[in-house]
């Protein structure tokens, strides 16, 4: 007989009481138990949403008070340095929150705190899903909507560090006009529609606002909402261990483990952006000043997330040319439209690309370790090196003030190793992966080192091998060996002429560089017998045991065994002797 | 008188009378003129003093700037440059220059005071210069923060930095930090405009918003961060590298601490 508490009565009928009306039970019934596998990496995407909430809670407070106007006012706040001084609405509104509003600079920098988190997230998020190839089929549109999600995060992030009318935030958006006026022919127009004429004009903080406060936010939220439900449909992928297999999810059920850890790390980043907002200043706007055109301040740098494109035009030399009158500055259009089109363009077909060369149509639930695709692995070390080089080249000048380098040198330097240094990345992390597969190849042949050397009676030393775990079995023997897509035939042996000679060769070509390197699993009679000869190995070792199992090893007896009872020293012994 | 009032009719007297005025005028302006930049020199020190400056001067300085200041290829003249300039670069230990580099280095000072005062009164009795600030001069107590502020952003920020923090020019060139620098140094800097920095006249900045701008960095340096840690007031550099250190320690730490928790 089972009793029910008034708690559980309660919770019943109101469960009912739902349920009657909107059909809930079924749905919570289906989907509560769900299973998702564990791994601390997996979390990194639940930053970006957690920061994100973050973002949009104390960005409702921060509409309560913001005004988006570029009215000319005077400004009577309590900061006293800029007490007197004209300014646009929006500066002083901006001002007002940091000190005169009670709270107001805590969640000013929460949010601004939180929005380079979410983006930070996102990148750190994309890692993981790129390097354990997490992307592959079925799951290459949710990395497009991350994709679209990340870009999304940047323009969100851009048009809330322009929306202060500071003249840091001015100086930016002088630049993303300079950029737009570069496209060839409508640049200038659309430079125009888009400021509602000269810079820096009247209209252009409101429309960012709305722009900044709706627009992206409901785009966000729509792709995260698609993006979550695909991971629910789909199933989270997992990493290879015992008993995990392509066809299952192990792990444990959203409720209670994954409820309470989920709401527990939710609680930890916004404790963490509480803190940093509190203690941490972000972006001093009172500092800056309030933007006119022909203000600027040495050292004005974008948030992080478009450091790599302030880098790239920092870095680029001074190019132009002209045309029947029309002047192409490839010195903006190359760094600020053709490079970042061409990164998120190749971010976004990565999937497809790799699916294509590898002639890869299985589906993937279970991750690949990033050394068992060493050419991937490469590929994501070398744009992330391709993109911390852009970065530093944003930072160039506080670099050349902090290190005391000349600012010349550190471009010069910057425009040669954007050519060498990616490249170099690539083949070092091919090797180190292409390495550490031998050494999974060898841990299966022979068990794996326990540095414990042991001197046989013959006078042989050898190094005990001892097996591997379970865990570390299941782990290294997920790995599958894929083979190069074969050379295509010229033509068939009725010698009819193969159409897609060329493009197969291409495929083979690229497909033999991503996989050829790789080193071939052994086979399970080999990996069988290669741990079998790591059990005799250990096996040598027994005697051994017995001086660990021993309570002491006696000094008085060149090493003898010791055990509780016996004598300690000589005397002692000598002692044990005569009573008998 | 009779001598005068004899020939005061004669045709020469026009002459006269105009060659007289002429020269009083001309004579007595040249006078003026002449007195006058040796009045500017003449403030600026006794005899002794100069000449003191002057041994000193040949000793420490000449191997560039030429036994006559007259600069040679390794320094420029320092004729007319002031006696403010002087006391700028060498009490601030910028000069005499420790090494060839792309800028003299702010070090500890190689003259006392006295010395430092013998050396400007030499050079500012070459050619009239910018003639060391009283003390009046850079008071800046009755000075706006917020008018200081302003002029800051428009004169001195694109260099030195919103927060006076200083930037890079080219060349491993700087503009330095500003926030050690006192008030008579700022006001002699921007009176003489050393190494790279422009000259800020007093017809381009009177003397009052020179002190206004002396208040702004002052403010800038006396005052507390609102925001909590500062982060060395660079912007999103600093505040960049925060976020991928230490914030993400953190929250990837809190991450892996609630992955372990599961095994």
């Amino acid at each position: 007989m089972t009793t029910t508490s008034p708690v559980e009565k309660a919770g019943g009928a109101t469960a009912q009481y739902v349920d009657k009306r909107i059909g809930s039970n079924k749905f919570l019934s289906r989907n509560l138990g769900k299973v998702f596998p564990d791994h601390w990496s997996f979390m990194l995407g639940e930053i970006a949403l957690y920061s994100f909430i973050v973002v949009l809670l104390t960005g409702v407070f921060l509409t309560l008070w913001f005004k988006p106007s570029m009215v000319e006012v005077v400004y009577d706040g309590s900061y006293v340095p800029l007490q007197g001084i004209k300014m646009s609405e929006a500066y002083a509104s901006a001002l007002d929150i940091s000190f005169d509003v009670r709270g107001g600079m805590l969640l000013r920098q929460m949010h601004h705190w939180a929005a380079l988190i979410f983006v930070a997230a996102m990148a750190v998020h994309m890692f993981r899903v790129f390097f354990t190839g997490a992307f592959r089929k079925p799951r290459e549109f949710n990395w497009l909507i991350g994709v679209g999600l990340t870009t999304l995060g940047l323009l969100a992030g851009f048009s809330g560090y322009s929306l202060p009318d500071d003249l840091l935030s001015g100086t930016g958006l002088q630049i993303a006009r300079g950029i737009m006026q570069a496209a060839p022919i409508v640049g200038t127009w659309a430079a125009f529609l888009l400021f509602g004429g000269e810079f820096p004009g009247t209209d252009f903080i409101s429309r960012l606002y709305s722009v900044h406060i709706l627009l992206i936010p409901g785009l966000i939220l729509g792709l995260v909402t698609a993006h979550l439900m695909l991971v629910w449909t789909q199933k989270h992928t997992q990493f290879p261990g015992p008993g995990r297999t392509n066809d299952n999810v192990v792990g444990y059920p959203l409720l209670p483990v994954y409820m309470a850890k989920a709401g527990g790390f939710f609680f930890i980043v916004f404790g963490i952006i509480a803190l940093v907002g509190g203690l941490v200043t972000i972006n001093p706007i009172w500092i800056f000043g309030p933007f006119t055109p022909d203000q600027v301040s040495a050292g004005s740098q974008p948030d992080w997330y478009i450091g790599f494109l302030d880098g790239a035009l920092r870095m680029m030399p001074n190019w132009e040319s002209s045309f029947w009158g029309i002047t192409i500055s490839w010195n903006i259009i190359i760094p600020a439209m053709i490079l970042p089109g061409l990164m998120f363009t190749a971010l976004g077909l990565y999937p497809f690309l790799e699916s294509w060369l590898t002639g890869d149509k299985r589906e993937h639930n279970l991750l690949d370790r990033p050394r068992n695709a060493p050419v991937r692995t490469g590929i994501g070390v070398m744009a992330i090196t391709f993109y911390a080089l852009l970065w530093v080249g944003g930072a160039n000048d506080i670099i050349a003030t902090a290190f005391d380098l000349s600012i010349n040198s550190i471009i010069w330097f910057l425009r040669v190793s954007i050519f060498i240094l990616p490249p170099i990345a690539f083949v070092v992390t091919k090797r180190i992966c292409l390495g550490l597969q031998r050494r999974d190849r060898d841990k299966l042949l022979h068990g794996y080192e326990s540095g414990r050397v042991l001197r046989l009676p013959h006078g042989e030393f050898i190094e005990v091998h001892q097996p591997l775990s379970a865990k570390d079995l299941a782990v290294i023997t997920a790995k599958t060996d894929v083979a190069p897509l074969p050379a295509p035939e010229k033509a068939d042996a009725d010698g009819v002429r193969n159409k897609h000679y060329r493009i197969g060769t291409l495929r083979h070509r690229l497909s033999t560089a991503f996989f050829g390197d790789n080193v071939a699993r052994p086979t399970d009679a080999e990996i069988e017998a290669g741990q079998h000869h790591a059990e005799h190995d250990a096996a040598l070792e027994a005697p051994l045991h017995e001086y660990e199992d021993a309570d002491q090893i006696s000094p008085g007896r060149g090493g003898a065994l010791h055990h509780p009872g016996m004598a300690e020293t000589n005397a002692e012994q000598m002692d044990e002797r005569s009573q008998h | 008188m009779k001598f005068l009032a004899a020939r005061r009719r004669s045709p020469l007297v026009a002459s006269a009378l105009l060659i007289g005025a002429l020269a009083t005028v001309g004579g007595g302006y040249a006078v003026i003129a002449a007195v006058q930049p040796a009045q500017a020199a003449i403030t600026v020190g006794s005899e002794t003093q100069v000449e003191a400056g002057r041994q000193l001067y040949l000793e420490g300085c000449s191997s560039c700037h030429g036994l006559e200041a007259q600069g040679t290829q390794s320094g420029p003249t320092l004729i007319g440059v002031g006696a403010a300039a002087v006391d700028f670069q060498v009490s601030s230990g910028r000069m005499p220059l420790a090494a060839p580099g792309a800028q003299a280095p702010a070090v500890a000072a190689t003259y006392n005071e006295e010395q430092v005062a013998a050396l400007a009164a030499y050079i500012g009795s070459l050619a009239p210069g910018p003639a060391i600030p009283t003390a009046e001069q850079y008071d800046y107590a009755n000075a706006d923060a917020a008018i200081g502020g302003e002029l800051f952003r428009i004169n001195c920020s694109q260099c030195h930095q919103a927060a006076g923090q200083g930037g890079a020019l080219t060349q491993g060139k700087y503009a330095p930090n500003l926030m050690a620098a006192e008030p008579r140094e700022i006001y002699m800097a921007m009176l003489t405009g050393p190494q790279s920095m422009p000259v800020f006249s007093d017809a381009q900045l009177d003397t009052e918003s020179k002190q206004h701008i002396i208040k702004y960095v002052m403010t800038l340096q006396e005052s507390s961060n609102p925001g909590g840690l500062s982060l060395g007031r660079l912007g999103p550099v600093t505040e960049g590298v925060f976020l991928v250190t230490a914030v993400f320690a953190a929250l990837i730490a809190a991450a892996v601490w609630i992955g372990i928790k599961s095994r």
